[in-house]
């Protein structure tokens, strides 16, 4: 018998009452999304950025490496994508949409098809990721109702820089992921 | 309540032999609220400690022992939170005695959900002039729910609290930690002697920084363990378990 | 050594523990703040709970569902019955592969399974990449934490490590110096894995999803740059549908450290064109302890940590005093199952004061789960029960005031202490504790002569 077979035997050989599957309520937040949004955001080690203020922090920069996946801030980009993940090694920048965000909790929600390189938001040393402020949903209830059957390979929740605080439990931000996070809302 | 309850006094073996004062004190207050209380002789330890250590299979004779005592009260009261959890939750099954288990687990009761919950004491008059740091004790707290514990998200309350606060005088401290274990935890203040001793110190420290005069709780067992390690310390603070402050308040 | 004498080991360095008691109730304080921004907080653990009941009483059925989403999607499944066999399969993939070198993301059930010292000995580098794991790898202990795997050093150990093995300056503990060598070290890694594996804190049955969390992004850094991802998942990691995930990605982060959610909570469900992605199904104990009726729902851990970061024993004794893999509360009612002999004092290194079950957000009853071990243990007491504190075993029970505690004889026992035979046991209460004053009359002696006609 194959393991598979084993596991499932000896599960199937067990008596359970069997147990109901709750539905999930409607949940809902109090409060302005957007403000709600932006102080999870913040909370999360993460900036929120106007139009107005992203270009003059990026005119502040010296970036040679910034790739952009969003159509209206191609204008910053320096390269293409490369075929290879590898070589994104010395990215600075990486500029991508995102589909939409959770008030409750800063996430936002990214797939395949924001996506070239599932490497991308993680490999790039600073990430800009531009949302509009009409998608923001309450709280993850309807993050996953807004998701609904979309079927992508990969998909991902950001809420905020890439962080530890393994020493000490003192924050750091940057542990291997982007350093930063600036979120555009438009 | 209906027409004149008969309340059986449950107290628990170390308390009948190392803090009758606080005994006293609960036949007492409960006699001053208008109850009809009587002791049954004959009282032996009700189990918990050998349940707890993993032996309840060998507590069939005392909750047997327990029952035939109590099985004739309307109501149990008892001055321990951790014991009156022990009747309603730890009691082995007796062939033939379901039923008399089952009533006593619904009629007994601590002392101070008792003055709350049944005989709905609202305006207790009295008057202690002391500054008072309360100990809930683990099996009340999370066991018994007499306050809400500070993991939950449901509204707060604190039974002894809504008690102790009707008294004229008494200053109420909040804790740093409203409700972290003192480490008594039965024979875990043996096996586990240095954690032990350690927990009771820190919760120990915890009301010495608010400056209390009195350390105050529902378990004798908790204030046992804490007052072993504060006269051991030399500190200067006064051990009174709740009913012997309403009894001396409301005098 | 038994949960004793290590707890009392730890608690010799009185300033490290109460900064390791301090610095987890803090954390302690920012779960309850998070918990307490979330109205529906009771709700969702309640829902929490129902849902991985479902899971457990239909596992079967939602793992074959599961596992037919899975490789509808292309995602290649393996089933392992024991740590042995898992261990087998990512040796025999890493081997088909040619691969030599690996990054690991934080996973429990590896640890479990001792994966790293079996592919070391098969001459495979591991490299495990959440900072606190190889923190502890460079110092070759096991993690203390399930969460803070290095919260038991101080930055002067790490600042000593780190500049042994990754020659970073000599004295500088600034935790961002620190990690910043750290991240050069482990890009360098990053980039040269070909194979990375990574645990699950979720599979969706419903689509054949799996989830993992990170705050670091060190999983994705590792899979995103490999050509084959093998993902290492428990059976019991199983949800039922995608839509559970809203309910258990919003207890998680919020009971682990307080923060809302991950900083990064990522879904696979297909491999990247040209990649591959490995899943192996784990049992290892877990479909015997589905079968005990009273320990069953210990399997619907989310491994949020928070029981530990709760528990007063705990924090005053360190992850390493338990011994086993998963420390804490929740790995004192796991750890039994696995090994009843070898884990036989961790039920008893509690005071089943219940914060644990009260903190849990799935509800697992775990204070109740510690008292049902300990009435088992004692059931095999003189067979297993060797490494049980012998001051347990002689000293309370061997006494008679454990032995003839029943009936009216109690009352004689006691009534003779101090002077009675138990006199080791109120030798260890006295090292540090008085004893109450003996009153000139028990409360009955009173009784009779006050009420009694």
């Amino acid at each position: 018998m194959s393991s598979r077979e084993e596991i499932l035997n000896s599960i199937r050989g067990i008596q359970k009452e069997n147990k109901f599957l709750p539905d999930i309520p409607n949940f809902q937040l109090e409060g302005d999304l957007v403000e709600l949004f932006k102080s999870a955001i913040e909370a999360n080690k993460g900036e929120i950025l106007s139009k107005k203020e992203f270009e003059n922090w990026i005119a502040s920069t010296n970036f040679q490496h910034v790739i952009s996946c969003s159509e209206p801030f191609h204008t910053y980009a320096t390269q293409e994508l490369p075929d290879d993940a590898h070589q994104l090694d010395h990215l600075e920048l990486a500029i991508l949409d995102a589909q939409f965000g959770v008030a409750e909790n800063g996430a936002m929600w990214l797939d395949d098809s924001q996506l070239p390189h599932r490497a991308l938001p993680f490999i790039t040393e600073h990430l800009v990721l531009i949302l509009s402020k009409e998608t923001l949903v309450s709280n993850m209830h309807q993050a996953y109702d807004r998701i609904g059957s979309d079927h992508s390979g990969f998909g991902l929740f950001i809420a905020g820089p890439s962080k530890t605080a393994d020493i000490e439990q003192s924050l750091v931000i940057g542990a291997h992921g982007a350093k930063s996070l600036r979120v555009i809302l438009v | 309540m209906k027409k004149e309850p008969h309340i059986g006094l449950f107290i628990p073996c170390y308390v009948d032999q190392f803090y009758p004062q606080v005994a006293i004190a609960t036949l007492e207050l409960l006699e001053k609220l208008g109850c009809k209380v009587s002791y049954p002789l004959g009282q032996t330890c009700c189990g918990q400690p050998l349940a707890n250590a993993g032996y309840e299979r060998d507590t069939e004779g005392s909750s047997l022992h327990f029952i035939q005592l109590f099985e004739e009260f309307d109501y149990i009261v008892a001055p321990s939170g951790s014991c009156v959890l022990h009747v309603k939750e730890h009691f082995p099954n007796h062939p033939g005695k379901e039923k008399s288990a089952k009533s006593i687990q619904k009629k007994i009761f601590e002392l101070t959900e008792f003055l709350t919950d049944v005989l709905k004491v609202e305006n207790l008059k009295g008057t202690f002039q002391k500054k008072v740091g309360y100990h809930s004790s683990c099996h009340g707290l999370r066991g018994l729910r007499l306050a809400s514990s500070s993991e939950l998200n449901i509204p707060h309350f604190n039974k002894a609290k809504q008690l102790l606060t009707n008294l004229d005088g008494l200053e109420w401290v909040e804790l740093s930690r409203s409700d972290e274990c003192c480490g008594f935890g039965g024979t875990f203040a043996i096996t586990e002697e240095a954690l032990s001793v350690q927990m009771g110190k820190d919760r120990l420290a915890d009301h010495l920084s608010h400056e209390v005069d009195v350390l105050t709780g529902g378990d004798l067992s908790c204030l046992m363990h804490l007052e072993g390690i504060a006269k051991r310390e030399g500190q200067k603070v006064e051990f009174m378990h709740i009913a012997e402050i309403l009894n001396q308040a409301i005098r | 050594m038994s949960h004793p004498k290590a707890a009392t080991e730890f608690l010799k360095d009185q300033a490290n523990s109460q900064w390791h008691d301090e610095t987890l109730w803090m954390i302690r304080d920012k779960r309850d703040a998070s918990s307490k921004s979330i109205p529906e907080w009771e709700e969702l653990r309640n829902l929490a709970s129902e849902i991985k009941d479902n899971v457990l009483s239909n596992l079967d059925k939602y793992l074959e569902q599961f596992e037919a989403q899975a490789l509808k999607n292309g995602i290649k499944v393996h089933w392992a019955k024991d740590a042995k066999e898992h261990n087998e399969i990512v040796l025999s993939i890493l081997q088909e592969k040619n691969c030599e070198a690996i990054v690991k993301s934080k996973s429990i059930l590896t640890e479990e399974c001792h994966l790293n010292p079996y592919l070391e000995k098969q001459g495979i580098e591991v490299v495990d990449t959440d900072l606190g794991e190889r923190i502890v790898q460079f110092l070759q202990q096991p993690p203390s934490h399930i969460v803070m795997p290095a919260i038991h050093l101080k930055k002067r150990d790490i600042s000593a490590l780190f500049h042994d093995k990754l020659q970073t300056e000599k004295g500088n503990e600034d935790p961002s110096y620190l990690t910043n060598a750290a991240r050069l070290h482990l890009r360098e890694k990053f980039l040269a894995s070909k194979v990375a594996i990574t645990g699950v804190n979720f599979g969706v049955a419903e689509t054949g999803e799996f989830v993992v969390c990170t705050n670091e992004g060190n999983a994705d850094m590792g899979v995103h740059l490999a050509d084959v991802h093998i993902a290492c998942m428990g059976i019991e990691k199983i949800i039922p549908r995608r839509k559970d995930l809203g309910v258990f990605l919003r207890l998680l982060a919020r009971s682990a450290t307080g923060q809302p959610i991950t900083n990064y909570s990522s879904h696979f469900r297909s491999p990247a064109t040209g990649k591959e992605i490995h899943l192996v199904l784990v049992d290892n104990g877990r479909t015997r302890q589905l079968a005990r009726e009273k320990f069953k729902n210990s399997l619907k851990c989310i491994r949020c940590g928070a029981c530990m970061n709760t528990c007063p024993i705990y924090r005053r004794s360190g992850g390493f005093s338990y011994g086993s893999t998963v420390p804490g509360p929740i790995g004192s009612i796991l750890s039994p199952g696995l090994d009843m002999k070898k884990y036989s004092t961790l039920p008893f290194a509690s005071t089943l004061c219940g914060s644990c079950s009260d903190v849990c957000p799935v509800k697992i009853n775990i204070h109740e789960q510690l008292y049902e071990w300990r009435q088992e243990i004692t059931k095999h007491h003189g067979t297993v029960g060797k490494g049980l504190s012998m001051k347990l075993a002689s000293g309370i029970f061997k006494s008679p005031l454990a032995y003839q505690f029943s009936g009216s004889l109690m009352r004689k026992v006691i009534k003779s202490l101090p002077e009675s035979v138990i006199y080791n046991p109120l030798n260890i209460w006295g090292k540090s504790r008085d004893l109450p004053k003996a009153p000139k009359e028990s409360f009955q002696d009173w009784y009779k002569r006050n009420r009694h006609e």
